[in-house]
């Protein structure tokens, strides 16, 4: 690749998570939560799918943004469709939900170990397991640069310029070769929706399925079991504030009055 | 030869970072409990000095990993020149903060042995010889405990403010400080490093402030925010927001509280329509007094709240503003 690449072809990882707003349960297993909850896209996934459109408006090439997950997951894809991806790859099996982020990372490598992307992106950590991995053991099993968090992509003579996020509002650019992995922050670009006509176009572009049989020689047991999940135990005493709104705001002008002595 | 933890600190341009004691206090913890004896480790170009200063806490030893190759960070040096000393040292637990810098080679490092990252714990248990992690899932709203499922060495990293930095034990004396040279390929490291600045100058320094009103994606839509900053207005407050505020650009990102933000200890931390997710907490959970208000009673932030309202916050804000401005004007 490098120079004189005029075109950019991306696949964006996007997985779908339980709704921020959703309340959640446990099922019998106890480590595991109740399915019958609604589903929304990991929100750093969809900055990606935004940032990969805007390099393909810019350079030119192709979107293809892969899942996965059971069957629902597929809404995610339809979505990314719609707002402009071309084609979407979904590994289908309930046995999904449940891999690790290197498992993970293996059935992504083995689902596009035939086709040829220049970056791929992922979010910087998912919402359900938050394991702040996935993308950069892709990076590690296609032997491929990577670089975590990011704020800005320019294309360059010789590959990208990423803007990394560091702590505490410090940040750094970085210059790297293609083909490489980046995890997306949120908040690197605005989103857009997807219009009428997108969703329109969306039902004729192809999804490839993946079954878990295709995979399967690729992925071994998890490294990590999560033995039981559980709600966290308070660590503080809280008192409860209640009654009708105007009663709560005398209570509480009590308090930082007289407990917290602010006013 | 008894199992060994390894704690490998983090330095930036020759300083410690400060979460580094923290990884020290738990991997101390840890050693209580197993009974395994404690290192630790310090990786750069010239690690000597923040080797000996590491020295001084309780340890059985301290490594100063060293190689040209290790500045400026790369995740493609660090991967690698850690993955030479680890395989040759074998230390059965391998502690690391979860910063950004670990994030970014972690997986890497792990992958490329073989071996998983439990990443972003907050504390542990062992329980009938058997080590478990413990680490948030579902963005705080479960916990979860988590074993490793492979031969060691094991790999996990902890939050910030999962233990007290300051509650690291010294030594009895300093502990001995080996240098351990590794070798870095020259044509391994692919990423080129520029400098690291900060973006722009801060206008508001949100850490002199007493009273912080802070505001949340509850408050929905940007000419909401109006109504928290009323609230602020009447207390002589300052406004700051979660991260989805300000990356929506309805409050400037030098209002941001949190791991990416600022960290911030007032009198009076009011969180409004917050959920309460670990990269806010940490930049606000020093308050002396926290009061949250989200509709939302299982929401994290009442895990550190002292005082909860359970319910809709365009309901709660307006009449405690005016309640606020009665008090004032009463003197
Ligand atoms: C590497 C990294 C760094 C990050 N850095 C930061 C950081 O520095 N600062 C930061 O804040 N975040 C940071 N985040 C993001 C963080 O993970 C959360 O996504 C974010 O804090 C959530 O913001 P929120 O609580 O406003 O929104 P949400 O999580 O969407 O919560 C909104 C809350 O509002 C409540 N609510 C809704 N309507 C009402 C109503 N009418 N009345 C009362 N309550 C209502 C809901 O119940 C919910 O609890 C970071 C994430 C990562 C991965
Ligand atoms: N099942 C999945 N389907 C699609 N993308 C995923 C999946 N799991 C992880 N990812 C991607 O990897 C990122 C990091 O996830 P994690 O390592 O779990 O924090 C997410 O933001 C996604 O982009």
């Amino acid at each position: 690749m490098g120079k004189g690449l005029t075109v950019l072809k991306i696949l964006v990882c996007m997985k779908q998570v339980p709704q921020k707003d959703a309340p959640l349960k446990l099922n019998e297993s106890g480590a595991w939560i109740r399915e019958d909850v609604s589903y929304e896209v990991n929100e750093p996934d969809a900055f990606a799918l935004e940032e990969a459109l805007r390099q393909r408006e810019k350079h030119k090439g192709e979107v293809a943004v892969i899942t996965s997950g059971p069957a629902r997951a597929q809404q995610v894809l339809r979505e990314a469709l719609a707002k402009g991806a071309d084609r979407a790859i979904h590994l289908e099996d309930n046995a999904f939900v449940g891999l690790d982020a290197l498992n993970t990372a293996k059935a992504f490598a083995a689902a596009i170990k035939d086709e040829k992307y220049d970056l791929i992106f992922t979010g910087l950590q998912s919402d359900d397991y938050g394991y702040a991995q996935t993308g950069v053991i892709l990076a590690d099993l296609l032997g491929w640069p990577h670089a975590t968090i990011i704020m800005q992509i320019e294309k360059t003579d010789t590959g990208i310029r990423v803007k990394r996020e560091l702590e505490a509002g410090y940040f750094q650019f970085v210059d790297m070769p293609l083909p490489a992995v980046l995890t997306i922050q949120s908040g690197i670009n605005k989103l857009r929706y997807a219009t009428l006509i997108g969703i329109k176009q969306a039902k004729n572009k192809p999804i490839r399925k993946v079954t878990l049989a295709e995979v399967q020689s690729a992925i071994g047991e998890n490294l990590q079991k999560i033995e039981r999940l559980y709600v966290p135990q308070k660590t503080k005493k809280t008192e409860h504030i209640e009654g009708p709104p105007a009663e709560i705001a005398k209570k509480l002008v009590d308090k930082l009055r007289n407990e917290l002595r602010v006013l | 030869m008894p199992e060994a933890i390894l704690v490998v600190v983090e330095q930036r341009e020759g300083k410690l970072n400060r979460v580094s004691w923290e990884t020290i206090t738990a991997g101390q913890a840890i050693a209580a409990a197993t009974g395994w004896t404690l290192e630790a480790a310090v990786a750069g170009a010239n690690p000597a000095t923040l080797a000996s200063e590491v020295a001084a806490k309780k340890l059985a030893k301290v490594y100063a990993v060293q190689s040209p190759k290790l500045e400026p960070y790369t995740p493609d040096a660090f991967a690698a020149g850690l993955k030479q000393f680890i395989a040759n040292k074998r230390p059965k637990l391998v502690l690391m903060p979860h910063t950004y810098q670990v994030r970014d080679f972690v997986p890497k490092l792990a992958n490329s042995m073989g071996r998983a990252v439990i990443s972003d714990c907050i504390g542990f248990k062992y329980e009938s010889s058997k080590l478990v992690f413990t680490r948030q899932m579902f963005q705080g709203k479960f916990a979860a405990d988590v074993s490793f499922n492979s031969d060691a060495p094991w790999f996990a990293t902890f939050q910030n403010g999962s233990f007290r930095g300051d509650k690291a034990e010294d030594g009895a004396s300093a502990a001995p400080v080996e240098a351990v040279s590794v070798e870095i390929a020259d044509n391994l490291i692919r990423n080129k490093p520029q400098e690291v600045f900060k973006e722009a100058k801060q206008a508001v320094d949100l850490t002199q402030a007493e009273v912080i009103v802070a505001v949340g994606r509850g408050i929905k839509e940007q000419k909401n925010i109006e109504i928290a900053k009323q609230l602020a207005d009447a207390l002589g407050a300052e406004l700051a927001a979660s991260r989805p505020i300000c990356d929506s650009g309805w409050l400037p990102m030098d209002r941001q509280v949190g791991s990416s933000g600022q960290t911030v200890a007032p009198k009076l931390y009011l969180a409004l329509g917050i959920s309460g997710a670990i990269q806010h907490m940490v930049g606000m959970k020093g308050s002396r007094a926290i009061i949250a208000v989200n509709k939302d009673a299982e929401a994290p932030i009442f895990e550190i709240a002292d005082y909860a309202v359970v319910g809709n916050l365009f309901d709660i804000v307006p009449p405690l503003t005016e309640e606020v401005k009665k008090a004032k004007a009463g003197g």
